[in-house]
């Protein structure tokens, strides 16, 4: 909300700026160039930020041998434009996107649960060891599933769940990350409020469903979406647990698409940015919320 | 009183249950029993445990298969934590400036957000295939350690996919800045540059830690890059701390993967721990 104030107060400013631009005065004209300037200057950074971006697509979009024929131009050689229809189809992406899409779903839900659940009990109940069992949530956070990789691994082998969306999921229904920002939203709640719904003789269910969840739902939807994005894009746990190709999620399938032989390569090519479609959708549709997940715990306030 | 503070033991436990079993199974169970099966050899088909107690510790941990994944790794730091600070600290700077439709901008610098690392792998592959990449280089075949060989290939996919991250949270570091401040110094008549060090860098600096942090951790579980640009090659000089890990799974081979894996986590440990003492203080002295 304060976030809001701000960035309201910081667009006033900017109008405010445009106005004197417009009445005329020396250094007018100075400006407009030095405006020029940076257009330029950022225009050529966005151009090598998003080259290798570009130069998929003109590698997925040319035919192979035609592209390498033409001495690997800039631009599209011989299009094909069917070839996202064929990736779909040859790489079997309808599949892999299931899974993946599944696996996500999963992972995602569960994490907000658990997370907002968790969260509740630091946040407002009372109970033993409290500080101790917070500590040793948190230091999970120190614990990267490299390190616990092996064992894991036997765990899930052991209970028969490679090639399943339970091995796919089981170690990441939970979230130290999800916990620390929910409670931290919580801990937020005025005491008013509080106390308002203690008078209304709101139990404790009762105030995480009616109060608390709808007043954090700006942190909660941040963490939804980072969990989305980290979830979607796993790679390492998805590959130590999946030995059938019809278990892979899409990323996994990327490496056995891009590792093609070269008449096939746009195909691979084609595969990785269909891979990134539904997370660039998300980032165009909740750039905040995104960016506000992404940044917790880097910048104050 | 005391009947209340049992009910809500009760209620709180029963929220805690789901994420205390997900941690008990897949994180707390597994640190230990790390442990443990370092101080064991297993026999061929990983039935049969002896213990050797932790003279394997210190076989494997001085061994060259550890210390080379080590170097490897800490090269691998070395290509992409410096140059994906810099690279995002530039790129915030020369878009945090009011433009009209500077968000479109904004917007591009964050899309490499957008690529997995496995995304960003295959592209790369694009640019830098040794057989028909763009660049015509042969990097990826090149077994050294310094820069056009194979590892620093990786670190290329790596930073470029890192700026989108390092671009928002810097961006957000400098929006931060009050802008009182730099006003302020500006009617001081203090140069662009001078601002930089004197108001912007100052303020910057936790951002900055933290990134620092996060890099290196990415740049300590790096895996998906790795399995897909070179799978370890040439000659192994791709393969870091989590590959080796990752080649030992084998059930003879658990008690050597075990002992790596506790040496990697002592490692992030110290890393992590930086990383959430920075979180700390930012909680407790942040506003």
């Amino acid at each position: 909300m304060a976030a809001e104030v701000e960035a309201l107060a910081v667009d006033t400013v900017v109008l405010g700026g445009d106005t004197v631009i417009g009445t005329e005065r020396p250094g007018h004209r100075a400006r407009i160039w030095k405006n020029v300037a940076w257009y330029v200057f950022l225009g050529l950074l966005s151009l090598v930020v998003l080259f290798p971006i570009w130069m998929t697509l003109v590698r997925a979009l040319s035919t192979p041998i035609a592209y390498i024929n033409a001495g690997q131009p800039i631009r599209p050689v011989d299009i094909e434009w069917d070839v996202f229809q064929r990736a779909w189809t040859e790489g079997d992406l309808a599949r892999h996107f299931a899974i993946s899409g599944v696996v996500t779903a999963i992972i995602t839900g569960a994490q907000v649960i658990t997370s907002v659940l968790a969260a509740y009990a630091f946040a407002f109940l009372w109970f033993p060891f409290k500080r101790a069992v917070f500590a040793l949530f948190m230091a999970t956070l120190m614990l990267p599933i490299e390190v616990t990789l092996l064992v894991n691994a036997v765990t899930i082998r052991n209970l028969g769940w490679l090639d399943s969306l339970q091995g796919l999921t089981a170690p990441f229904l939970a979230s130290a990350f999800g916990v620390f920002l929910v409670r931290q939203g919580f801990l937020g709640i005025p005491q008013d409020l509080r106390d308002a719904a203690e008078l209304d003789g709101l139990g404790h269910l009762g105030f995480l469903r009616k109060v608390a969840i709808p007043v954090t739902k700006p942190i909660v939807a941040s963490f939804t979406l980072v969990a989305f994005l980290a979830a979607w894009n796993q790679y390492t746990w998805p590959r130590v647990v999946t030995t059938q190709q019809d278990w892979e999620t899409v990323q996994i399938a990327l490496k056995g698409l891009a590792a093609r032989n070269i008449d096939q390569l746009n195909i691979g090519f084609a595969a990785a940015i269909i891979a990134a479609v539904p997370i660039l959708i998300l980032l165009l549709a909740f750039q905040k919320h995104l960016v506000r997940g992404l940044t917790a715990g880097a910048v104050k306030g | 009183m005391r009947r209340g503070r049992a009910k809500e033991s009760f209620l709180a436990l029963g929220f805690l249950a789901p994420s205390l079993i997900v941690f008990g199974l897949f994180a707390f169970y597994p640190i230990i029993r790390i442990f443990y099966w370092g101080l064991y050899q297993q026999n061929r088909l990983g039935t049969e445990m002896r213990w050797i107690g932790l003279s394997q510790y210190k076989d494997v941990l001085t061994g060259d298969d550890f210390l080379q994944g080590l170097y490897t790794t800490l090269w691998y730091v070395a290509y992409t934590v410096p140059a994906g600070l810099v690279l995002g600290v530039l790129l915030a700077l020369a878009a945090h400036r009011r433009l009209k439709g500077i968000k479109v901008f904004h917007t591009i610098f964050s899309s490499t957000v957008a690529t997995s690392v496995a995304v960003a792998s295959v592209i790369w592959l694009v640019l830098i295939n040794p057989t028909q990449g763009y660049f015509e280089v042969t990097w990826l075949q090149n077994p050294t350690h310094g820069i056009g060989g194979a590892i620093f290939g990786v670190s290329l996919s790596s930073i470029w996919q890192n700026l989108g991250l390092t671009f928002i949270i810097v961006l957000a570091g400098l929006q931060a800045v009050p802008d009182e401040l730099m006003e302020a110094a500006t009617i001081d008549g203090m140069s662009a540059t001078r601002r930089f060090f004197t108001v912007t860098l100052p303020l910057l600096t936790p951002t900055l830690l933290f990134l620092v942090v996060v890099l290196t951790v990415f740049a300590f579980q790096g895996f998906a890059q790795i399995d897909i640009l070179t799978s370890g090659g040439p000659a192994g000089s791709t393969e870091t701390l989590v590959y080796k890990i990752f080649q030992h799974q084998a059930p003879s081979d658990l008690g050597v993967g075990s002992v790596m894996a506790v040496g990697l986590f002592l490692i992030t440990f110290v890393v992590a721990f930086g990383q959430f003492t920075i979180l700390e203080r930012r909680v407790h002295y942040g506003r």
